[in-house]
């Protein structure tokens, strides 16, 4: 690669963290209170348990839980799909979420489950046990878009199948679910991310550790295998980043589709198809959309807020349907 | 048309000889033709009795359970008044709404199906359930809509959904899997509007609207029989009709062309009456999951005849419909639990199934 283009990609990464440093200060200045900046800098350093602190406070725990479950979400994306060869492999998309919404509800219901240290066990069991059959399904033997996005939605449509029949013989359980499953940042407390902080962090270092050899397997198997990279060894690891990222998201947000389809096709479009820059970008960008999404949410409808999953799925889609009708149908 | 027995190769196994066997050809003497797949024939009456018998069953199921014969008594005409009442006007039109919407779902289903040529191309996963769901939630939420203002809410949504994704899909030409990705992605957009609404909902409209997310066949009456009744019988004549140029599509467009079928407008028109039709549907039960899916595939595997098998389909879904609701009321009491339950957990297991089989098989 000529050096200019390096220069190049490093400032661009440098400008996008320089963006995600503003969102971050935007996602804790702006929200439903309206506080002024003076309020602001004095809960963020002179904290004396005041209400505006207090109100800071919160910001600042929902701010952090948005970077990281962003970063994951991101990179969980930008690793499916290099792995899959598929510009539109989404863990949204292919049912990992909504095996985490699943075993989350069955957690809750049947299992009386109220903490989240649980949830997160339970949300990976369901994430890896979608992930596993999705890739099973569609994916081991010659994966294309059409069969890989078909047995993520016809498993994510069994799932809320599910959920539904749970949710109507127990009311309690829907009015907790409702919420829950169009995926917020709201439950952030200090203690939600210290129980997925580990988790998210051992998947993000898994997730960009993989960018060299993902980067062979992207030339195609018997290219890989010549080149000396070890296949299934990859390929397991993948997977299991992408479970451990989402299922973690997932436990703490609940599910938000999209930010891992969006970010890594936008980003690929600047940095080229080398993943040792995209990751790292998907892995800063991501952020920036959950959390500029939930600055959005918050705006719009003051008093009340908009749920940051809901905002990201309706940006999305029409940016999915767009890269869809972009793309030549004979690679379809 | 040479009969397909001939085209047997000599040594096949005795099965596949006695399959092709069941295809008649009959011939008038003015030198016309039609083939006559005998097995899809049997499948039909079969499916047919069936769904009847499930029909009888299920008029009598309920609080005040009827005996089969007395139900045949009263639907003749020979019951006493308070049989009547419970039979005519109680339970026959729920059971009629049943058998319509299964109809209509697994014609629109099959239809879907082809024109996509995905076995996995059905109205639930191309958004268009979503489409009308988020109809239906503006009434029920917004508006604190009756009955029928959430049937019409849910049939504008359907339809505007069902264009959406046609126009958006459209780029000299509906490519199948063009259609089955862009639904896709309206779906989760539609999904996104469903679950703001569901948090902006009261626990009571919430919990109504649950139901009718999952579809439900309860309390229906014979004002949602007339409309569906009156749309069947003008779609389902019209989507026979062209069920000739739907085959011809099955070995792609350019050897339909060559053939002399109009591809795009056969499949407007097609793809028109399986939205009206799925739509329909969708207002009169809500969005029952997986009928649409799993009856042509089953039909298909009963007819084991390759081609869309509209008729079989039809069939399949209005006995699947039918026989889920009494399932679920059998099973689980009067009322207690919404078909869209039973259609669900069987589809979703039958699903399964498929894939794997589908897989199998390399088809998929």
């Amino acid at each position: 690669m000529p050096p200019t283009r390096r220069a190049i990609r490093a400032v661009g990464l440098l400008v996008s963290v320089l963006i995600l440093v503003v969102v971050v200060l935007a996602s804790i200045a702006i929200g439903a209170k309206q506080l002024s900046l003076g309020e602001v800098w004095h809960g963020l350093f002179e904290s004396s348990g005041t209400y505006g602190d207090v109100v800071v406070d919160d910001r600042i725990s929902r701010t952090l839980l948005g970077l990281l479950a962003g970063a994951g979400l991101g990179l969980a994306g930008a690793v499916l799909q290099a792995l899959t060869r598929n510009p539109l492999a989404d863990p949204g998309l292919l049912g990992i979420n909504a095996g985490a919404s699943a075993a989350v509800v069955t957690a809750i219901t049947f299992f009386g489950v109220t903490s989240l240290n649980v949830y997160v066990w339970f949300a990976f069991l369901g994430a890896a046990a979608v992930g596993a059959l999705v890739w099973f399904l569609g994916g081991s033997r010659g994966a294309t878009p059409v069969r890989l996005a078909l047995a993520g939605t016809a498993i994510t449509a069994a799932l809320y199948g599910y959920l539904q029949a749970v949710m109507i013989t127990d009311d309690s359980a829907l009015n907790k679910m409702r919420f829950w499953t169009v995926g917020s940042l709201t439950s952030a407390t200090d203690s939600t991310i210290k129980q997925v902080l580990p988790f998210l962090v051992a998947g993000m270092v898994l997730a960009l550790a993989l960018a060299r050899p993902l980067n062979a397997m992207e030339m195609g198997d018997d290219t890989a295998k010549a080149l000396g990279a070890n296949l299934n060894r990859t390929r397991v690891l993948s997977m299991l980043a992408a479970t451990v990222l989402c299922g973690a998201a997932t436990a703490a947000c609940g599910p938000i589709v999209f930010v891992g389809l969006m970010v890594p096709h936008a980003v690929r479009s600047f940095t080229g198809p080398d993943l040792r820059w995209i990751l790292p970008y998907a892995a800063v960008l991501s952020p920036v959309l959950l959390l500029g999404a939930d600055v959005v949410g918050r705006i719009v409808a003051r008093p009340a807020e908009l749920q940051v999953g809901i905002v990201t799925a309706i940006l999305g889609g029409p940016v999915f349907i767009f890269l869809v009708r972009r793309r030549r149908t004979a690679q379809l | 048309m040479k009969s397909e027995a001939g085209t047997t190769a000599p040594g096949a196994v005795p099965g596949a000889v006695k399959s092709a066997r069941a295809n008649r050809a009959v011939r008038t003497p003015g030198g016309l033709s039609v083939r006559l797949d005998v097995r899809a024939l049997t499948v039909v009456l079969l499916l047919l009795l069936a769904g009847l018998a499930a029909s009888v069953l299920l008029i009598g199921t309920g609080d005040f359970p009827i005996g089969a014969g007395d139900v045949l008594r009263t639907l003749f005409g020979g019951g006493d008044a308070g049989q009547e009442f419970i039979v005519n006007e109680l339970r026959l039109p729920r059971v009629l709404v049943g058998l319509l919407v299964g109809a209509s779902l697994g014609l629109g289903g099959a239809l879907f199906q082809a024109l996509s040529r995905n076995p996995l191309g059905s109205p639930d996963i191309l958004g268009l359930g979503q489409g009308a769901t988020a109809g239906a939630l503006v009434m029920i939420v917004l508006f604190s809509g009756s009955a029928g203002e959430v049937t019409v809410g849910a049939l504008v949504g359907g339809l505007a959904t069902g264009l959406a994704i046609y126009l958006l899909a459209w780029k000299r030409g509906v490519h199948g899997y063009r259609l089955v990705l862009v639904g896709i992605g309206m779906s989760a957009i539609m999904t996104a509007v469903n679950g703001y609404l569901m948090t902006k909902a009261d626990l009571v409209d919430a919990a109504r609207a649950l139901v009718w997310m999952t579809g439900s066949l309860s309390g229906r009456d014979w004002a949602q029989v007339w409309p569906l009744l009156a749309l069947c019988a003008v779609l389902v004549p019209l989507v026979l009709a062209n069920a000739r140029g739907l085959r011809m599509m099955e070995m792609g467009d350019d050897v339909s062309y060559a053939l002399g079928v109009r591809v795009e407008r056969v499949r407007l028109l097609l793809m028109l009456a399986a939205v009206l039709l799925t739509a329909a549907a969708t207002a009169a039960a809500g969005p029952v999951s997986f009928v649409a899916l799993t009856a042509p595939q089953l039909a298909r595997r009963l007819t084991r005849s390759p081609g869309p098998n509209l008729l079989p389909s039809l069939c399949m879904g209005a006995a699947l419909l039918v026989a889920a609701d009494w399932i679920s009321q059998r099973v689980f009491g009067a009322d207690q639990l919404p078909v869209g339950v039973v259609t669900g957990v069987l589809g979703g297991v039958y699903l399964l199934w498929l894939l794997v089989t589908e897989r199998k098989a390399g088809r998929i």
